[in-house]
């Protein structure tokens, strides 16, 4: 593999921690689903490139389920649902920013401390890959940890999967059916949160979550 | 080193200088016609420095020497600063001495000097633009010094003229790190420089003043001198920028007149086209919170971060 082809796996899966750091920082509703949908653009073009790279046709059905569902399907959702519950102008809390920052970034190099060494015998593609594609992961779960609206969890939970993807196209890929399965099951806990989420507003007037803390008595 | 190498040195140490108030004047200059304005003369800025310089200088009664002092410490430490980034020609021997942690290091000299003479004659603007610009500078000048560790990584020296000569070679690629460092480096000259999103440089008298908080009680050649400080650093930051990121057309020292003129005519194209990129983005943004800045000055050291760590991975996976 030549220097410029490496260069661009590093530039597509190194953007795609980039953008998980814009989703932990963004705290308006709108631009939140933009970057969620950005997130899932550089995750289509990571996988295309590793299925150019790879000479993987069926990595393409991946980039095309991620592009398709991630980037286009599931943010205009989103966006609907937030116009519908009313919430578009409301700035989420976020447990300050800064703080969050530092986090985010000891995480990402927690998840590089870890990788690197476990995947030794593996390619420079592929160790590069995993240790990005960990980093996403985790700080999806920071972002999950951090929010209280219930929409931006869901973002998280999402990007969180992109995460997944990123680390199973870069271990040769994993089989078509799974890859459908995983998209498929996505969408449908899309639709699931999405009815929750009406359902939570119902009951508590509300999607902020620290009210089910309240209901539960833990605050 | 040979006679001419120190020759053109000079050059561009006078030349630094010399281009620095034109640099503002053309900007503001472009500005005022963005706003569809027509806008002063691009040589009003030598103007005012000149009649800054024939007018008395008031100085408050509890001033003590620094307050004095400091205008000229302030402006030679820039100058010596802006002397070390190659402009338009590279390898020449300050720059041999003195590397990017100098030059960081000379800038932070001057911050530290501005911020106590904002202090010294005990006035509540005074103090509170030396306490903003403590409380930003602690941001910036980590943030800075993590693109200058990722640039330094790249080229494996820390000395400008062979980031610049790396930057030329076939080694530079496409990578993320230093599309990064790229963004870190531009959102702390914008901070540093006291531009639009962090502060205003034209206005004098707003409560989220910094910069100019600081120099309040300053007037005649004391005045003067800070301002075209400051010119200096916008100069120097834009030159920085341009002599890494695009050090396309930099002479190398010793190549001969013609290849000077081309790295001349080339850093005065980079230098009016980062000017109109700034000033086009000092047009399409709204001024900041005050408290919203060390955020913004927070993503730049966040970048930095980021770029040293996804360099190092690339770095140690290959």
């Amino acid at each position: 593999m030549s220097p410029l082809d490496s260069d661009i796996a590093h530039l597509l899966a190194g953007s795609m921690v980039l953008l998980s750091f814009l989703l932990l920082y963004q705290d308006r509703m709108f631009a939140l689903l933009n970057v969620f949908a950005f997130h899932a653009f550089a995750l289509a073009g990571s996988v295309a490139w590793q299925a150019f790279e790879q000479r993987a046709p069926h990595l393409f059905i991946t980039a095309l389920i991620a592009l398709l569902f991630k980037g286009v399907v599931i943010p205009v959702a989103l966006r609907r649902i937030v116009v519908r519950l009313g919430i578009h102008r409301t700035i989420d809390t976020v447990v300050s920013i800064g703080p969050t920052m530092l986090f985010g970034i000891a995480l990402v190099g927690l998840s590089i401390v870890v990788m690197l060494p476990v995947t030794q015998a593996e390619g420079a593609f592929v160790r590069e890959d995993l240790a990005f594609a960990l980093s996403v992961v985790l700080l999806g779960f920071l972002m999950m940890v951090t929010r209280r609206n219930a929409v931006s969890q869901v973002i998280g939970f999402m990007s969180l999967e992109n995460g997944l993807v990123l680390a199973a196209s870069g271990a040769r890929g994993m089989p078509l059916v799974v890859e459908i399965s995983v998209g498929f099951s996505v969408l449908i806990a899309f639709i699931v949160i999405g009815i929750f989420l009406f359902r939570i507003r119902e009951r508590f007037d509300t999607v902020d979550l620290q009210a089910l803390d309240m209901s539960r008595g833990e605050s | 080193m040979s006679y001419s190498d120190w020759l053109i040195q000079l050059a561009q140490t006078a030349l630094v200088l010399g281009l620095a108030p034109l640099l503002s004047g053309v900007t503001r200059k472009i500005r005022a016609r963005l706003l569809r304005r027509q806008g002063p003369s691009i040589l009003q800025p030598y103007r005012d420095l000149l009649k800054l310089i024939r007018k008395e200088a008031v100085v408050a009664e509890n001033a003590s020497w620094l307050f004095r002092a400091a205008p000229y410490l302030i402006f030679a430490t820039t100058w010596v600063a802006a002397a070390l980034v190659p402009t338009f020609a590279s390898g020449l021997p300050l720059g041999a001495v003195a590397d990017l942690i100098v030059i960081v290091a000379l800038l932070g000299t001057a911050r530290f000097l501005l911020a106590l003479a904002g202090l010294d004659v005990g006035t509540s603007f005074g103090g509170l633009g030396s306490s903003r610009e403590m409380l930003f500078a602690s941001l910036a000048e980590p943030a800075m010094l993590m693109a200058v560790f990722t640039l330094s990584l790249f080229a494996g020296s820390t000395q400008l003229s062979s980031i610049s000569a790396y930057m030329l070679g076939p080694g530079a690629g496409v990578d993320i790190s230093l599309a990064l460092a790229l963004v870190a480096l531009i959102i702390v000259s914008i901070g540093e420089n006291a531009r639009i999103p962090v502060d205003n440089p034209a206005t004098h008298l707003e409560l989220t003043m910094v910069h100019e908080a600081m120099i309040l009680e300053y007037s005649g050649r004391h005045l003067a001198v800070l301002e075209a400080a400051a010119a200096v650093k916008l100069l120097l930051y834009l030159s920085l920028i341009a002599c890494v990121f695009t050090p396309w057309g930099t002479a190398i020292a010793g190549a001969g007149v013609l290849a000077y003129l081309i790295g001349l005519l080339a850093w005065a194209i980079k230098l009016a086209l980062l000017g109109f990129l700034l000033v086009l983005f000092e047009t399409a943004i709204a001024k900041m919170r005050v408290f919203r800045v060390p955020e913004f000055l927070g993503i730049a050291l966040m970048l930095g971060l980021l770029a040293t760590i996804l360099l190092f991975v690339s770095k140690v996976s290959r």
